[in-house]
């Protein structure tokens, strides 16, 4: 009884530091509410809901569908709470979608939040002990790895970090809005972890994202064009042993796999149109260009170095400014998946990619080790 | 809606016991063994695994990352984590199997809660602006859910000792559980209170423990098992945070899962209910609408034993091993999350081939 599942409704919150303008509820409410508005319903059209967020202790709240059934409209239906590590917001919209497509529930509300300004993220980021490294310091290694093996120049970190605070500028609920960004300002920001520059690192954001899901009929009757969920794939392996590979891991090349065979894509770089992929750190972008196969080992930097990933490119990466300029964790992997669905709508405004039918929404966690990514398109069934 | 064939193949649980000296990871890597040796399945046959977790518990971020060690992923999993009771995450696989792309799937749901303290805890899972400040914590919740049944005349203080005596008694033949004794009813409502009108019996044990079952569809079930355990329907529903918004002496959510599961349109031999505090199951036999026929916590439900989240999922354990001995035809499981039952997830379970 497999049913087809459609994107009908985006919403997000404006990304900052900090939003004491709203509460926990009023954070996720914003959200849900612009995206039931963009989808045309009201509350009492929705059958379940699907949250997903980082770690508890990032706000303190304990099992936070409890207190946010309310405010989510949720009473008295289905609520339940995803939490994979930074993967989370795509693995949520998955869970989202597997609702709808398993037939058993046809309008599903599904939310990602963060309010990183109620606790210390970099502490939790570190398993909840004090003197933590953070998460850049676990990943700049991999990354040193990566220039190591791959010959990659240093500026391609830099590349990266300015063209999507670029891109930022054109999106107005991006955390960053770094006017007078340039490679000498990244290269001259403090070095954090050799080799990342603040500026080469996101930011710690408030925010929330959400999105209305609903089965064929559903998507008929919406007041806007849909997003088509042509394939999702998860992917998760070890934090650790002896010979595995941090820069390349194998779940994040048999996830792509997985998600290529759904969808019938066989030159990913080519039949894509432009990719949301989860870039918290400058130079995961050639990393997963490589680890998902979108090209061979070690030619990711040259995609890059190209210019062939900035708006206008022939593969955009991040138009909408990325995890470089906003990231609410929990909220971070649904944003990419709702930013390749605007694509695909054609409601992505100012940094529409033009013609975009298909795109790619990613994101990873824990130790590069959990892997969530979806595909949308234009139509139900494309042809490549 | 109507669901795909999907039944439980295999079930495994630890002993519920004050503390687990090892981690969580060891426990769930002994029940995936012992399931996957019952069935003879390698674990590359497991098409999607999900657990359910809380990493408050072990006041450890992400603890629930280290979990991946003890039920397997290399090579890598098709996989997902809910941090809610492992019942949840039998319910996010129920729907996953519906697709048929997948047809085995690994379920578990574990919880140690002997590193914290449950009282200072689980406050947290209140409002944070209105109540977390007030600290406000289970036990406390339950003896407003208890004493509004008392003023409400739908049960006496009685009647929470006859839940508590008839639990305690059943545990005493489960393997499992951590507490468990032949006491009378007079002797427990000669206790002191230690939550008025609560008394320390009508408390769960603080316990460790994990769950596991493995589901799987139509045929692919019937080769795994002699005696599947089909899951009927698997509904939840929540209620509102605002304690003050509900009546705390009726459980609508559970009512109106069990009016979608359908759960009257035949005997239901056996029902495994998370009574985490006596006066639950008062609430819950009522709003269920369950029949004197009908064995409620042979196991000795959580008073015997409440490994936090794996306590629903032990639950959906305890009615299939009856239907799967035959001592039950079909079986209703319940798991419960938030303060006073604010949280309801019921699973029709049933026999047959």
């Amino acid at each position: 009884m497999a049913e087809r599942c459609a994107v009908i409704g985006i919403g997000q919150t404006r990304y900052a530091r900090r939003r004491d303008d709203l509460s926990l509820d009023g954070l996720v409410r914003e959200a849900a509410l612009r995206a039931l508005e963009d989808a045309g319903l009201d509350w009492k059209d929705l059958d379940a809901i699907v949250i997903g967020k980082a770690p508890d202790a990032l706000e303190g709240v304990l099992m936070p569908e409890l207190s946010l059934c309310d405010a989510l409209g949720a009473v008295g239906k289905p609520i339940h709470r995803v939490h994979t590590a930074g993967s989370v917001g795509a693995s949520t919209a998955i869970s989202a979608a597997t609702l709808v497509e398993s037939g058993l529930y046809r309008t599903v509300l599904t939310l990602g939040y963060e309010k990183q300004s109620e606790g210390n993220a970099t502490w939790a980021l570190g398993g909840g002990r004090s003197g933590s490294q953070g998460a850049g310091g676990s990943f700049a290694p991999w990354i040193r790895n990566y220039i190591r093996k791959s010959g990659a120049p240093e500026h391609i970190g830099w590349k990266v970090a300015v063209k999507d605070r670029k891109n930022a500028l054109r999106n107005p609920y991006a955390h960053l809005q770094l006017k007078d960004i340039s490679i000498e300002k990244v290269k001259e920001s403090p070095m954090l972890w050799d080799p990342l520059h603040f500026l080469e690192s996101c930011p710690s954001s408030d925010g929330a994202a959400a999105m209305v899901l609903t089965d064929s009929a559903g998507a008929k009757r919406a007041p806007r064009r849909p997003a088509w969920v042509i394939a999702h794939a998860k992917r998760t392996e070890f934090s650790q042993f002896p010979g595995r590979d941090t820069v390349r891991p194998a779940a994040g090349v048999e996830c792509a796999k997985a998600l290529y065979a759904k969808a019938g894509i066989k030159d990913p770089l080519h039949q894509i149109d432009c990719a949301e992929l989860y870039v918290p750190f400058s130079w995961y972008e050639p990393m997963w260009l490589e680890g998902h196969l979108f090209t061979d080992e070690g030619e990711g930097w040259k995609l890059t170095d190209s210019g062939a990933t900035e708006l206008g490119g022939s593969f955009p990466v991040n138009m909408s400014g990325g995890v470089l300029s906003s990231n609410p964790i929990g909220a971070s992997g649904m944003i990419r998946c709702l930013e390749a669905a605007s694509q695909v709508r054609g409601s992505a405004g100012e940094y529409q990619v033009e013609g975009a039918r298909i795109a790619l929404g990613h994101a990873y966690g824990g130790a590069a080790q959990y892997f969530a990514m979806w595909i949308v398109a234009s139509e139900p069934a494309p042809s490549f | 809606m109507s669901a795909e064939e999907i039944a439980i193949v295999a079930f495994a649980q630890t002993p519920a016991v004050r503390e687990y000296p090892d981690s969580e990871a060891s426990m769930l890597m002994d029940l995936t063994n012992q399931l996957l040796r019952e069935t003879g399945l390698a674990r590359s046959e497991v098409g999607f695994t999900i657990a359910g977790s809380c990493d408050y518990l072990s006041g450890l971020p992400f603890a629930f990352v280290m979990n991946v060690d003890g039920f397997g992923a290399w090579p890598p999993v098709y996989e997902s984590h809910v941090e809610m009771d492992g019942a949840w995450a039998l319910f996010e696989a129920w729907v996953r199997l519906q697709m048929g792309d997948v047809d085995v799937a690994l379920v578990a749901g574990s919880g140690k809660s002997s590193p914290g303290n449950p009282r200072e805890i689980f406050p947290l899972q209140t409002n944070p602006y209105y109540a977390a400040p007030l600290g406000l914590d289970p036990v406390s919740v339950a003896g407003i859910q208890a004493r509004a049944l008392l003023d409400a005349g739908r049960a006496r203080e009685r009647d929470f000792a006859e839940v508590v005596a008839r639990s305690r008694r059943d545990g005493m033949a489960n393997p499992n559980a951590q507490v468990a004794k032949d006491v009378s009813v007079d002797a427990l409502l000669k206790e002191p209170y230690f939550a008025a009108p609560l008394r320390r019996h009508d408390l769960p044990p603080i316990s460790d423990g994990a769950a596991a079952v493995l589901v799987a569809r139509g045929d692919r079930a019937r080769q795994l098992a002699k005696r599947p355990v089909w899951i009927r329907g698997i509904d939840h529903r929540i209620e509102s945070s605002h304690l003050g918004l509900r009546d705390l002496t009726d459980s609508p959510s559970s009512r109106l899962a069990a009016e979608k599961l359908h759960i009257h349109d035949g005997p239901i031999d056996v029902a495994e209910l998370c009574v985490r505090f006596s006066p639950e199951e008062i609430v819950l036999r009522e709003a269920l609408g369950l029949r004197p026929s009908t064995r409620i916590n042979p196991s000795g439900g959580p008073l015997c034993g409440h490994p936090v989240m794996a306590t629903g999922l032990v639950r959906v354990v305890e009615v299939a091993r009856r239907i799967r001995d035959g001592e039950a035809r079909r079986g209703l499981a319940h798991a419960a999350s938030g303060p006073a039952l604010q949280q309801n997830l019921l699973c029709l379970l049933e026999g047959g081939a």
